[in-house]
């Protein structure tokens, strides 16, 4: 079957880092903001598996907690990104004129921005949190799901079940929420998959860069950060969480790759 | 073909206008106050409204934007808060640096996914085709700031063939470069390798054939050719990660660039020389993507008809 093996791949990456995410406060061996300043900077060993970091924390628990921040802001934003690309695009391709118009130069406006770039600056003015993370890489996401929804509304508009129900006297908005939007389900779900492997780097890319999570929270990209002064003496600092971000999002990439072939979806890659 | 370039080149005008209408807006329509935002709230009330007065935040909406317009037609940029030079001056000092950088990126890039992506789809389902699948899927989830201070780990401290950071010799440039054009190399590399599998499953390509023309010629001249056209577009899409990039790949390697400029500005709250910079590197995306679409035209008449065609 296409895509089975990456869909089983990306699925299991994925469903570890649910369950990890979900019981960090179980799973982790230690409390994530526990310090331990005679012990700084300790390489991996056996009472910290993947070692200490500048403050003695140890980095095993704070890698699980991350989890659960990338996780969460992966989640929110995409889901926001989701519900106001998908009400934008769907209105605009099926009402058409000036609101399609409209709505299709507000995306190309945001599309002349690299994205990375625009969330930098947003999040430089808004301060930086991870509530404003979030806030900014929505306000960016959602171009994506909307040329995506108003693409495929377009298509579908001038179908025959769209025709029959009106013949019917089913009313537009009807038409609209029942019988297209459901549609869409497949095309957006294998999006989402990619928009959220992009939105958990783009946390991490904020975080690295001072302008995301702000201490003590341990978020990845923040954890790199903090271990940047230290590589030389304890790499270990930085190997572990940057690991931690490239098997999440290879786990997402496999499953949206698996997700595309296996749904037979034309919606683009990742990548 | 110049009149399309040209053409082509002015449609981004709007485009640009679009951008820097929403740079500015970013200062003036955001929750809050800037000035709070940039001094903090503790501070003398003289000093907050010396600052707006600087700024120019006390005059109104409109008068800002006309003002701020007609500083970009100028090429001013404003001033920068804490240096007290200009911002143009600033970004063009900080310029030469990032297009080496995203020049050498870009070759790097370039220098992976075409021999990869042609291998590969000229062996489909060899162990070839998945090595250069698996390493573009591996490529594009390796965020660059942890491959950069694993190349420094690896390549710098532990072998010391190569600098740490900083700017100077081609030596510094390698290890940049690498970081930055990694990314895109995989996506490049897929690209390539789906387009040129098309390419190779069409007509002409089995006229070829029928005729004698050998394999490599095949490759290289008839599907590479046009397998190009989606690869360029890609090329130019990508530019804009590639410029973003820069922000994080200048900060792990400490590169003179305008990313570095860029966070240096926001630590410092320096908002016009964050303004300025983020309105450099839109300009950058908005010409490539423009210069893009030329190349496409060039390589393809047809396609050429339809960007002249669409705006923006």
């Amino acid at each position: 079957m296409r895509g089975s093996y990456r869909l089983v791949v990306g699925g299991w990456l994925i469903a570890v880092l649910i369950v990890v995410a979900l019981g960090a406060d179980r799973l982790a061996p230690y409390d994530p903001g526990a310090q331990a300043l005679s012990e700084n900077l300790a390489p991996p060993g056996a009472r910290h598996w993947l070692g200490q970091d500048a403050l003695g924390r140890d980095i095993l628990a704070r890698v699980i907690h991350g989890a659960r921040v990338s996780l969460a802001v992966g989640i929110i934003t995409v889901l926001v990104s989701l519900a106001i690309g998908t009400t934008i695009g769907a209105l605009a391709g099926f009402a058409g004129g000036w609101i399609d118009e409209l709505a299709m130069r507000a995306v190309d406006v945001l599309l002349a921005f690299p994205g990375l770039l625009l969330a930098i600056a947003l999040t430089s003015v808004l301060g930086p949190s991870l509530r404003n993370v979030v806030i900014a890489l929505s306000l960016i996401g959602w171009t994506g799901y909307a040329r995506l929804a108003r693409g495929e509304i377009v298509r579908l508009r001038e179908r025959e079940l769209v025709e029959a129900a009106r013949a019917l006297g089913v009313p537009e908005h009807r038409i609209l929420l029942r019988h297209l939007v459901p549609l869409l389900a497949t095309p957006l779900l294998v999006q989402a998959t990619f928009g959220m492997a992009a939105a958990i780097v783009a946390e991490a890319s904020l975080s690295f860069l001072g302008l995301g999570a702000q201490p003590p929270t341990a978020s990845w990209g923040a954890m790199l950060n903090d271990g940047r002064a230290f590589a030389l003496v304890a790499p270990h600092l930085t190997i572990f969480p940057g690991l931690a971000i490239m098997v999440t999002v290879l786990g997402l990439n496999c499953l949206g790759d698996g997700l595309r072939d296996r749904l037979d979806v034309r919606a683009p890659s990742g990548i | 073909m110049l009149r399309l370039a040209l053409g082509r080149l002015v449609l981004t005008l709007p485009t640009m206008l679009a951008a820097a209408t929403l740079v500015f807006l970013m200062l003036h329509l955001v929750p809050g106050d800037p000035v709070d935002v940039m001094l903090g709230e503790s501070t003398q009330a003289a000093d907050r409204a010396a600052l707006r007065r600087t700024l120019g935040l006390d005059r109104p909406l409109a008068t800002q934007y006309g003002a701020f317009l007609l500083g970009l037609v100028r090429g001013d940029l404003g001033r920068s808060l804490v240096q007290g030079t200009a911002v143009a001056e600033l970004v063009a000092a900080r310029f030469p640096a990032t297009a080496e950088l995203t020049i050498a990126a870009l070759a790097v890039a370039l220098a992976l996914a075409f021999p990869l992506g042609l291998a590969a789809a000229a062996r489909p389902g060899t162990w070839l085709d998945r090595g250069s699948i698996g390493l573009a899927l591996l490529g594009v989830s390796v965020p660059s700031f942890w491959l950069g201070p694993m190349l420094i780990l690896l390549l710098s401290i532990h072998w010391r063939w190569l600098p740490v950071s900083g700017r100077g010799t081609w030596a510094h440039l390698v290890l940049p470069a690498c970081t930055l054009g990694f990314g895109m190399a995989a996506i490049l590399t897929r690209m390539t390798r789906a387009s040129v599998l098309e390419c190779l499953g069409e007509d002409y390509v089995r006229t070829a054939r029928a005729k004698g023309v050998g394999r490599l010629a095949i490759l290289t001249r008839h599907a590479l050719r046009n397998a190009l056209g989606p690869v360029v577009t890609i090329l130019g899409l990508q530019f804009g990660a590639l410029l973003a990039g820069t922000v994080i790949t200048e900060t792990i390697f400490a590169w003179p660039g305008i990313g570095r400029l860029l966070i240096d500005a926001i630590n410092q709250r320096d908002y016009p020389v964050v303004q300025g910079c983020v309105l450099v590197i839109a300009a950058c995306f908005v010409i490539a993507n423009a210069l893009a679409d030329v190349v496409n035209a060039w390589l393809d008449p047809r396609s050429g008809a339809a960007a002249a065609r669409s705006n923006g």
